[in-house]
């Protein structure tokens, strides 16, 4: 095998070196706060470097490593939300990594792990290598999870998760083990082949506890269970990068197994897809109203989001990846601009995050309230907010595939979250003033927010490009055999 | 006729240059009060006289759609920009810009804290409503449709009276939950007809079957909007909970959206289905204008009064549209306007009282005339004119309308009239109560009269509500050719027959 065929694999290589290499740094660098610094800003730059490699070397669909990874524009696409997700984790980490006193290197060098391992699972392409990315990418989440040990509530977290995630994975390998037994491959283009003929029942097992692995990963209903409970606890930046990043990573590899390897058989994942679509949505609903902490609620909240992801791919039509693309899209910089928010909230220098704490805050800090105002609005789905266009593009697909039920009971389940998202308005701006937040603002979190803020009021002028250049990347989920 | 420059685009975000204004405002707390009450006032004010320049421009003899604009959008789902105006609605973006400046200037007493983002909503709330009657495209008419929700549901959170929140919650939840359905139907027609231009949904056939359906989707959401009974709960608190202001729009325009939606969409686009559920609506409808009006009469709070007479009147202009007859659409094309004129007119007086007392109780007025005796005038002449006396603008819009009715069923005329005399019942009692009488309290006697501020509003008001009284023809011409398009269109292919148990 040439030396050309790793090319396509570069960014992952070089991120592998890079934080090999940090491991040390952090080892050998001494005072851990001063090391802790530095790693987050060679973090970055790594990002930035990666970010730069994955560009250049993902233009056209080429496989690497004998045919298990696979580049592809949609790769490329999903790779960038990533990466750029990670880095604004790591430039709004300091003050809450002092605050929650885990200001170690670890957290740096576990995040770039992670993304590490996102970045083989979106463009694995074959089932071994899409079980090695998923433990690559929860390891360090685990870890991160519990970082704050001497918080009990830290510690349950990192346990829960674990214990969880060691279930799923442990679903998803047994799922991978049956697949191998009854097509005989790993390869997903292979197991594509063979399940084009017929389909064997233990195929179809095998498929099911798949999905249910990877929907564990992006915390669908009904296997969101950890979700409140490891959002909760964790340390807030913590929860942050579980938020924003590990869900776009699940919800590719979701795409590529979905549209790529199970693409001959779109009758067997379909309703099952369609099921925890319905659940999710409905869960996060409902559940979302009982809660007065910010953290669950955005824990259930993402869980809905994920549902309406998953409208939209259980389409099974082509125009559905597109929309499930700009839906994660617009998921993660909204997710992104509501933790610059509540990483901000502090009361005499504590970090807060109750909602009933955002009393008043619209007059004491007028800004950061009107980007919140944006982001509720958005995530409840009210044009033209970019929210709206998430909802819409994947009802539509779901439409076009004439799933309209689940289009249906997709805008009703919205208008019970949107109560619940507009309760945080209410609060913000109409309740009394008795609580007064810390005025203090850093500014790269106030950039960061009104960034997203923006971009999701203004949505709607770069939707047409958008939406051109992601249909473009849309051809290429599907691999190329051989 | 096509102007050279874009007059419709310019119109509708004028309001939100506006906008940009007020956030670049700087100094203290009454130099920026001050400043967003001219800037809203001034934007608001210039943005009618281009709507003016827009109608000058209008020719009401073309049948369609005029002063197009269009530029390309989504174009792989069929989405364009497209704006334009017709016989239809033209009439409702001059209403709209007519009644915002008066609104803006309504609220320059009784709105003394956050001043700005109050005239921010306005404006941005102005850009919406102006985008709602020019979209020509569905799905930007959903999106101004629905964006309507957040500036009214923060007007109403932030502004409003003791309970606005419940109020608040229930008109953002209501009307959402209306639209949602109408979301999915706008999926499935673009689905269908591979576009989503208006013009061309208008001309598409749609299988009755489906219509059956997408008739219902649409008609949730303005049902909500006009709002119909049995879902017209929303309405009366969000009234009585809104600023003076915020009710003005609301009821002035807002509610006019349902019907503007009735005629835009379910009568050309669903022919089949709305012969299919005319009969409904009459049923509907007619419990609407009977059953409010009655409510209405046991109010003890003005404006709750108003916004119950406010679903009674709705209720016929919902008769007419659905009688789709000339008379009736016609009629109902005019009590829409009227009753934006003449509803706005008196949730104002209804707020000059309370600015003086702070109360809304009927019981706590009474020989009003005595100290202010050209308020009283005014809230006469709105009053007549909201029970429909003749030479007011009221007379033609519900004379038309049982006109229309007539043609239907003589029984639904019948029916319908009857709101007449309960309209009638609780207005003349409401203006008895409050304004006739001798003035026994003390708080009464020592009202202040109008001051110019409050003459200014009400004047142009009174003189359209007597204009448009004694020259209907004025606005009827100006309809008449889109509105005939309209019912051509509904005779031209309607088949009851084909729907789902019409056999």
């Amino acid at each position: 095998m040439s030396m050309i065929t790793y090319f396509p694999a570069i960014a992952e290589i070089f991120l592998a070196l890079i934080a090999i290499i940090l491991v040390l740094v952090a080892a050998f660098g001494g005072d851990e706060g001063r090391v802790s610094q530095i790693m987050r800003r060679l973090g970055l730059v790594t990002l930035v470097a990666t970010g730069i490699l994955v560009l250049s070397y993902g233009r056209e669909s080429s496989l690497a490593f004998g045919g298990l990874f696979l580049t592809t524009p949609f790769a490329v696409f999903m790779k960038m939300i990533v990466l750029v997700g990670a880095g604004i984790v790591l430039l709004l980490a300091k003050p809450s990594l002092k605050a929650d006193n885990i200001n170690k290197p670890e957290f740096t060098m576990l995040v770039l792990m992670s993304v590490l391992g996102m970045m083989v699972l979106i463009s694995s392409n074959d089932l071994m290598v899409l079980y090695m990315g998923i433990e690559l990418q929860s390891l360090p989440l685990y870890v991160i999870a519990a970082m704050q040990r001497d918080s009990l509530r830290s510690s349950e977290a990192g346990l829960k998760y674990f214990l969880l995630g060691a279930l799923s994975s442990g679903l998803l390998l047994y799922g991978i083990s049956l697949i191998y037994g009854f097509t005989g491959a790993t390869n997903y283009a292979e197991i594509s082949q063979s399940l084009s003929g017929s389909v064997s029942s233990g195929a179809v097992i095998g498929i099911i506890f798949v999905i249910s692995g990877m929907a564990f990963k992006i915390s669908a209903a009904p296997f969101h269970m950890w979700t409140p409970d490891v959002y909760e606890g964790s340390p807030t930046i913590v929860t942050a990068f579980f938020a924003i990043v590990p869900k776009v990573a699940a919800m590719a590899l979701f795409l590529r197994i979905t549209y790529g390897m199970l693409a001959p058989v779109p009758g067997v994942w379909q309703q099952v897809v369609a099921v925890i679509a319905v659940l999710s949505m409905v869960v996060g609903a409902l559940a979302a109203i009982m809660q007065t902490d910010l953290k669950r609620l955005m824990a259930y909240s993402s869980i809905a989001h994920m549902g309406y992801a998953l409208v939209g791919l259980s389409a099974a039509t082509t125009g559905a990846v597109s929309a499930v693309m700009i839906y994660m899209l617009i998921y993660v910089i909204s997710s992104i601009g509501v933790f610059a928010i509540i990483l901000n909230l502090t009361r005499e220098g504590e970090a807060v995050h109750r909602i009933s704490d955002l009393k008043g805050y619209s007059r004491s800090h007028p800004l950061h309230a009107a980007c919140l105002l944006v982001f509720m609005f958005s995530m409840a789905g009210i044009p033209p907010l970019g929210g709206f266009f998430g909802k819409w593009f994947t009802f539509m697909a779901a439409v076009n595939a004439g799933l309209i039920p689940l289009a249906v009971i997709g805008v009703l389940s919205s208008v019970v979250g949107a109560f619940y998202y507009i309760r945080i308005v209410k609060v913000m701006y109409i309740d009394e003033v008795d609580i007064v937040l810390d005025p203090s603002a850093r500014r790269a979190n106030t950039i960061i927010m009104g960034l997203s803020a923006l971009i999701l009021a203004l949505f709607v002028f770069g939707l047409s490009p958008l939406r051109e250049a992601v249909i473009a990347t849309v051809p290429h989920i599907i691999l190329i055999a051989g | 006729m096509d102007t050279s420059w874009p007059i419709l685009t310019v119109l509708t975000f004028l309001p939100l240059f506006g906008v940009v204004f007020l956030l670049l405002t700087r100094g203290d707390d009454e130099t920026v009060m001050r400043n967003s009450r001219n800037v809203a006032l001034w934007v608001s004010g210039f943005t009618f006289l281009v709507s003016l320049f827009a109608l000058m421009q209008f020719d009401p003899s073309i049948v369609g759609y005029q002063l197009e604009d269009r530029g390309e959008w989504l174009l792989e789902d069929g989405i364009s920009y497209h704006m334009g105006v017709d016989g239809i609605s033209m009439p409702f973006v001059v209403l709209t810009t007519f009644l915002t400046p008066l609104a803006i200037l309504a609220s320059f007493k009784a709105i003394t804290h956050r001043v700005r983002e109050y005239m921010i909503g306005f404006l941005a709330l102005e850009t919406l409503m102006i985008g709602t009657f020019c979209a020509l495209d569905v799905v930007m008419f959903y999106l101004f449709f629905e964006a309507v929700l957040i500036p009214m549901f923060l007007i109403i959170g932030i502004w409003g009276g003791k309970r606005r929140v419940y109020a608040s919650f229930k008109f953002f939840l209501y009307t959402l939950a209306g639209s949602v359905l109408m979301l999915v139907a706008i999926l499935f027609m673009a689905d269908q007809a591979g576009t989503t231009d208006i013009p061309a949904l208008q001309k598409f056939a749609f299988d009755p079957d489906v219509q059956f359906w997408l008739f219902l989707a649409f008609f949730a959401s303005f049902a909500v909007k006009v709002p119909m009974w049995p879902v017209h709960t929303w309405l009366p608190d969000a009234h009585v909970e809104a600023p003076t202001a915020g009710s003005m729009i609301l009821a002035g325009i807002l509610l006019k959206m349902g019907g503007y939606g009735f005629l835009r969409f379910s009568l050309p686009m669903f022919p089949d289905a709305s012969l299919y559920f005319a009969p409904m609506i009459f049923a509907l409808s007619v419990v609407a204008v009977i059953y409010t009006s009655l409510v209405a009469l046991a109010q003890s709070d003005m404006k709750k009064m108003i916004a119950y007479s406010s679903v009674a009147h709705m209720g016929f202009v919902t008769v007419g549209i659905f009688t789709m007859t000339e008379q009736g659409v016609a009629g109902a094309m005019f009590q829409m306007i009227s009753h934006g004129l003449v509803s706005a007119a008196l949730f104002f007086a209804v707020g000059v009282v309370y600015d003086r007392l702070h109360t809304r109780e009927i019981d706590a007025y009474g020989g009003v005339a005595d100290s202010m005796p050209r308020y009283a005038v005014f809230f006469m002449l709105m009053m007549l004119a909201s029970v429909g006396l003749p030479g007011t603008s009221g007379f033609i819009g519900e004379f038309l309308v049982l006109v229309g009715a007539w043609q239907t069923s003589s029984f639904l005329a019948f029916l319908t009239a009857t709101g007449l005399v309960l309209g009638a019942t609780y207005m003349l009692w409401l203006y008895r109560r409050v304004v006739f009488g001798r003035a026994e309290k003390e708080e009464v006697i020592s009202m202040s009269p109008l001051e110019r501020r409050e003459i200014i509003i009400f004047l142009p008001l009174a003189v359209l509500v007597l204009w448009y009284g004694v020259f209907p023809g004025s606005l009827l011409d100006l309809m008449q050719p889109s509105i005939l398009a309209v019912i051509d269109q509904v005779n031209l292919h309607a088949d009851a027959s084909l729907l789902p148990g019409g056999k």
